[in-house]
């Protein structure tokens, strides 16, 4: 287990501020947060390479705020790899064995077995320089995994590879994960990678954790305004409650349950609003007519933009339905969706 | 072809301009003894001496630079702390102080009224007249060369790389001495180049606390005074030629696969 409280770093003009974090032996769990929120640097306050203003990291029961980064029992596999680059792969990987109160024997199997689940054994004797970023990355993970640690921090593994080796190195993870009893705490920006890999997840601004929890959880309820927008949720509207009815300027959203409050926010996931030009037969509730004022492309998809009242909704679409029906800037549609898909905060 | 601009013809006579001022006179210097002048020249034991002791001081000099310098210009790589500019400063110091100043400031220190003066004389060092003093100067006149180099090389490594080995268990220390060092050695060798190089071309400090014994800067000056250009000339060539033989030969272990560093 690793209970992190009121952890406090200052590192020139930024600060970690009050960082409260546990997170269950054996876990795999994700940190997220855009660019600047100081990811890397409660990974490295963890890791020990960034000194600590205040509070306490205990790791398997043992306060390790004080300690010394090679006695805490944390490895660190950085998003650039950060292997040596005057070593061969082999001596990469064995590098942190000498320190290690393993006898010879041990350490040899080990080196094997993480080769071959890493199948990396034909690279043993190349050079850094000369590897692919998914190789860079498998030799990374084994030098890290062969030292055993309790720990083991990952910065953005997969944010500086190409797509195909992404998915790869991803099922990697989750596999390595299974095979060894190390806790994984990952870092990412990527929304998609924590709910693919992990189980719980911290979201981290400026600075501090703004909600942890099941990733599911953070997902479909997030706790705030920049949660909801980083998790994708482009809809976020000012409300005021009155029962299961939420009043949007001059909207009234039917939502699933009362609310406590009497006025917060109101998010709606852009692919549950629903476009349409004839009023659809289903069970959604709220439907609302209103005129396109953008059309973006983002690929596979669009994002259409609809002007309803006063307020814009945001709606993915696929590029094929936006063929059929024809969407165009100034045209007139009906914005529907279904009361679950509205989330209150 | 696109015609050039006249920018271009600037930059270009300017470089002839600097180029020829500064190859021109060693050229005439190198040129201007006969091959008959060299070769007895070779035979003054004097001159072979002094060649000698300029080599063997400033390599001294350097390899003082890099038992001291290392650590230093390691921490001032890698930490930042209150002062860090007043005692990079301090190390420029050498650097622009005017030489025979640097001369004289060292004989205050080792002289018999002062107290370090005193211990070291005590201890038998004499610094004043002798080899001990020549290689205490060129020390001190080389060191901000070898700490400043190797310092910007430090800084080029990633502290990540030192960050990865110790969170796999190894001490500073041996990070230190697995890690950093072995990316850092080019810069090593550049560093204790630079020492070198400043070293052997010491006069003023040199001639203020050891006249003799004489290194080759001196013998070339006291040369040129007592018997002229002429008899001075071939003590200069062969003490250039020698160091251009030992800073090429150290220039080319230095560079071969550059990528690695």
């Amino acid at each position: 287990m690793i209970e992190i409280s009121k952890l406090k770093v200052h590192l020139g003009e930024f600060r970690l501020k009050d960082i409260d974090l546990c997170i269950d032996e054996g876990a795999f769990f994700v940190l997220m947060g855009p660019t600047g929120a100081g990811k890397t640097v409660l990974l490295e306050a963890i890791a020990g390479l960034t000194p600590v203003l205040g509070g306490r990291i205990v790791v398997g029961g043992r306060d390790i705020t004080r300690l010394a980064p090679e006695k805490r029992g944390v490895g660190i596999v950085y998003q650039d790899y950060a292997l040596f680059p005057h070593l061969t792969v082999e001596r990469n990987i064995t590098f942190g064995l000498r320190y290690q109160r393993h006898d010879r024997a041990a350490a040899g199997k080990g080196l094997s077995r993480l080769v071959d689940e890493l199948g990396i054994g034909h690279l043993l004797g190349r050079h850094p320089e000369t590897l692919s970023g998914g190789e860079l990355q498998r030799v990374a993970l084994a030098r890290a995994l062969i030292v055993e640690p309790r720990v083991i921090l990952l910065d953005e593994p997969l944010s500086a590879l190409d797509q195909g080796f992404r998915e790869e190195i991803r099922l990697l993870l989750k596999e390595l994960h299974r095979s060894s009893r190390v806790t994984f705490f990952m870092v990412t920006h990527d929304f998609s990678e924590a709910l693919t890999l992990a189980t719980k997840a911290a979201i981290m601004h400026e600075g501090a954790i703004v909600q942890t929890g099941a990733v599911r959880d953070i997902f479909q309820r997030p706790a705030c305004a920049f949660v909801a927008d980083f998790v994708g949720m482009k809809n976020i509207l000012p409300a005021f409650f009155d029962g299961t009815t939420a009043k949007v300027g001059v909207l009234s959203i039917e939502i699933p349950h009362r609310h406590r409050n009497s006025s917060g926010y109101l998010a709606i996931r852009p692919e549950d609003i629903v476009l349409s030009l004839k009023p659809l037969e289903s069970s959604m509730r709220n439907s609302f007519t209103g005129v396109i004022t953008g059309i973006i492309d983002q690929g596979f998809l669009y994002e259409v933009h609809v002007a309803v009242q006063d307020l814009v909704l945001r709606s993915l679409i696929t590029k094929g339905a936006a063929v059929d029906l024809g969407l165009d800037i100034g045209l007139g549609v009906l914005v529907s969706f279904k009361t679950s898909t509205v989330h209150t905060f | 072809m696109a015609r050039r601009e006249p920018f271009f013809w600037v930059s270009v006579s300017c470089g002839i301009v600097v180029l020829a001022f500064i190859l021109l006179p060693l050229w005439e210097m190198l040129t201007a003894p006969s091959y008959a002048m060299l070769k007895e020249t070779l035979h003054d034991k004097t001159v072979l001496h002094s060649i000698w002791l300029s080599i063997y001081t400033a390599f001294a000099a350097a390899a003082i630079a890099f038992v001291f310098g290392t650590p230093l210009a390691y921490v001032l790589a890698r930490t930042h702390f209150r002062g860090k500019r007043l005692v990079e400063g301090i190390i420029d110091l050498p650097i622009v102080i005017p030489h025979p100043v640097v001369g004289i400031a060292i004989l205050g220190v080792a002289g018999r009224n002062h107290w370090l003066g005193q211990v070291m004389s005590e201890l038998g060092l004499r610094i004043m007249g002798s080899t001990t003093g020549i290689i205490t100067v060129l020390t001190f006149v080389g060191m901000p060369f070898y700490i400043n180099t190797l310092k910007s090389g430090i800084e080029a490594i990633s502290p990540r790389l030192e960050n990865v080995a110790r969170s796999l268990g190894a001490p500073l220390w041996s990070t230190f001495a697995r890690i950093t060092f072995p990316l850092a050695w080019r810069s090593v060798l550049v560093g204790f180049i630079m020492c070198c190089a400043r070293a052997i071309s010491e006069f003023g400090a040199v001639v203020v606390v050891a006249y003799h014994p004489m290194i080759a800067p001196v013998l070339i000056y006291e040369r040129y005074e007592a018997y002229g250009l002429k008899y001075s000339q071939p003590v200069a060539v062969w003490l250039v030629l020698v160091c251009l033989t030992l800073f090429l030969v150290l220039r080319a272990l230095a560079l071969p696969g550059k990528k690695a560093a």
